[in-house]
């Protein structure tokens, strides 16, 4: 997927990234713990970061990503378990002490500063001469597109420039890990993704391993190589973005991807890894997971643009409750004789009470076991 | 301008709606009750003492200053008074930092600044009482430093300049604390976080970032407390020696117009004791101006 080779060329011609390989080891977090009280925001989190890495925590709010992100940063204790860097326990050392590059969600630059001093303060801390400083300095608001604003102060800039500052701020001391704080939740719909492909183009220039937190899972999936899905402080499934798209291994994991409509059903048939359930009054094809038997009580997920509203043929029988107009499709939502709430497509306006068929698209359906 | 001329021109918006626009509607009656309290409890009475101040009984319209001026033992009150109030507001803003610091992390601030507001509500003469009974030749203080005999005679802390310094550090340091810490609790506690993540030790981190963002409120907080110390009285005349090192400017304003029935010399004294105090917050506050002024928090687009 990617070429290590011809990103540090890339990055050559930029400076940021020269000793980053000497600098970049594998990060590895064992078993980390961290309780408030008696509550486990981290229970016990393993996970294994490879050097150049872009890694994203998703989940929704409380599930622990940001509290293990301030672990690695250091900004919080561990109250259990160990974290390594290139085989080097660094979870006992300060954050001061770490060298990564945080960039936080409200920006955290130094008001007070210029930006030319914002971008430099982690070079001073570090005492870079004054020369080299400069350069170094130049090159990252350079990577953010960001000169001539080199004299202003944060307050002048807009949220979009503020936040490509603290990337800078963040990138310039050549850190071995880039740490990322929802970075991207405080600026507006079409800023965001304008952002979020230059932070993508900015990880590639430059190759530092990053974490990224976040609980949209269009930013992380269009931005991670792995997505770590957590959720109640564990960590629910990892992989690539294709893997948590197509094959989540848990409920949790697929209602985070889009999985929007969730019927319960009754395994009737099966063969190989397909299966025939019952649910709402029809038969439908789905994929089982493995451990599933038949006459097992399971959950059935399906994605709204996998469910498609037509009169006649087999499938669901439902009465639309809503819909909406979205560009190319319709999108409503339809309620099944058990109460069920499906989210379906359709390419017409359906009326309120009108009764359709839902079909699931064939492949698209993901079983569940019932309380998995 | 003339409304007949404008017969066929559309009709021009009604006062109301010009007053609106220039932000004056009915809420701006809410300040009615403001303005008059204003008027009649401070900017007439103000008014009346600048006049009555330049009204003196014989001589020139100046003559009360004159007196004030050439007289040391007149004069002599300003002195007194700063070297009271400087220190005393000095050592309670800066120590308040450092509380403040610590206690922004606490859990239980509520607890906690309940007992700090105590001192503040019992008043000054209160605190000079249970002063005079804990630091006097015969209080606990001496009687436990005697009983350790780390001392033979008792240290006298009080009718003179340290026991008013207790006093007004008692009464003014919850003050500057409250207000101090509302001035740190402002900061973003991510800016902290940025600067750590990016090598700052903790004593860079207060240096390089926590106080030049403080520097405003803290100049703030040193008006402040420096107008409550500057106009020190009860506490001078109960614990300091009111004809000596402790003779503030307070004490003077009082003799003048309540033993020697001057009140035109009076006054000329507050309103020299204003002047005083005016002249230092412009100090403070011009210093001030040398520094960023934004707000502190996590800035949004």
């Amino acid at each position: 997927m990617h070429d290590p080779e011809k990103r540090l060329d890339a990055s050559g011609e930029i400076g940021l990234a020269e000793d980053s390989k000497a600098k970049n080891g594998r990060l590895e977090l064992i078993d980390v713990r961290r309780t408030f009280g008696a509550y486990n925001a981290l229970d016990g989190i393993d996970l294994t970061v490879e050097p150049g890495e872009f890694i994203a925590l998703l989940g929704p709010s409380g599930c622990g990503k940001s509290t293990a992100l301030n672990c690695i940063a250091g900004l919080l204790e561990l109250t259990g378990g160990e974290i390594r860097l290139g085989g080097r326990r660094i979870d006992e050392l300060q954050p001061e002490a770490r060298g990564f590059g945080m960039v936080f969600q409200s920006y955290a630059l130094f008001p007070h500063m210029t930006i030319r001093k914002n971008v430099g303060f982690g070079l001073a801390m570090q005492g870079v001469p004054a020369a080299e400083s400069q350069k170094r300095i130049h090159d990252a608001l350079g990577l953010v597109r960001l000169h001539g604003q080199e004299g202003k102060l944060p307050g002048q800039l807009s949220g979009g420039q503020q936040q490509r500052v603290a990337i800078a701020r963040a990138i310039v001391i050549r850190p071995p890990l880039v740490l990322m704080d929802e970075p991207l939740s405080n600026l507006d719909a079409k800023l965001r993704l304008e952002m979020r492909a230059e932070i993508r183009s900015i990880h590639e220039r430059i190759g530092s391993t990053t974490i990224y937190v976040t609980h949209d899972q269009d930013e992380a999936l269009s931005l991670a190589d792995r997505i770590v899905v957590m959720r109640d402080g564990k960590i629910r499934q990892i992989g690539t973005p294709e893997d948590l798209y197509e094959r989540p291994n848990h409920l949790d994991v697929a209602d985070f991807m889009g999985f929007r409509t969730r019927m319960t059903g009754k395994v009737k048939a099966l063969s190989g890894g397909d299966a025939l359930v019952e649910t709402c009054g029809a038969t439908i094809e789905a994929q089982a997971p493995g451990d599933i038997k038949i006459g097992d009580r399971v959950a059935v997920s399906i994605r709204p643009e996998d469910l498609v509203a037509t009169h006649e043929g087999e499938g669901v029988k439902a009465k639309v409750e809503s819909i909406e107009y979205r560009g190319r499709a319709f999108f409503g939502m339809a309620s099944a004789s058990d109460g069920s709430e499906l989210f379906f497509r359709s390419d017409r306006a359906h009326a309120r009470g009108e009764e359709i068929v839902l079909q699931p698209l064939a492949g698209r359906v993901r079983l569940f076991r019932e309380g998995a | 301008m003339s409304a007949v001329a404008a017969g066929s021109a559309p009709p021009s918006p009604s006062l109301r709606k010009r007053l609106a626009a220039r932000g004056i509607d009915g809420t701006t009656l809410l300040v009615l009750p403001g303005v008059i309290l204003t008027l009649v409890l401070f900017v007439y009475p103000c008014i009346y003492g600048v006049v009555d101040s330049l009204s003196p009984a014989k001589g020139p319209w100046y003559a009360n200053y004159r007196i004030f001026f050439t007289d040391p033992f007149q004069y002599k009150t300003i002195a007194a008074t700063l070297w009271l109030s400087v220190p005393v507001t000095l050592i309670n803003v800066v120590v308040a930092i450092p509380i403040a610091f610590r206690v922004r992390l606490m859990r239980r601030q509520r607890l906690l600044t309940t007992i700090l507001v105590l001192p503040i509500t019992l008043g000054t003469v209160l605190v000079a009482d249970g002063l005079l009974n804990f630091l006097g030749p015969r209080g606990w203080f001496n009687k436990t430093l005697m009983f350790f005999d780390l001392i033979e005679h008792p240290i006298r802390l009080t009718n003179n300049y340290w026991g008013v310094f207790a006093s007004l550090i008692i009464t003014g340091f919850p003050f500057a604390f409250l207000l101090t810490l509302s001035y740190v609790s402002g900061i973003d506690p991510a800016i902290e976080q940025a600067a750590a993540t990016l090598g700052a030790k903790a004593r860079q981190r207060f240096f390089k970032v926590f106080l030049p963002l403080l520097v405003p409120g803290l100049a703030i907080t040193f008006c402040l407390s420096f107008v409550q110390a500057f106009s020190v009285f009860p506490s001078a005349i109960l614990l300091g020696a009111p004809s000596g090192p402790t003779r503030v400017i307070a004490i003077a304003a009082y003799q003048a117009a309540f033993e020697q029935y001057n009140h035109s010399l009076g006054a000329a004294i507050a309103i020299i004791m204003g002047l005083a105090q005016l002249l230092v917050v412009v100090i403070v506050l011009g210093l001030r101006s040398l520094f960023y002024r934004g707000p502190a928090g996590g800035t949004k687009g």
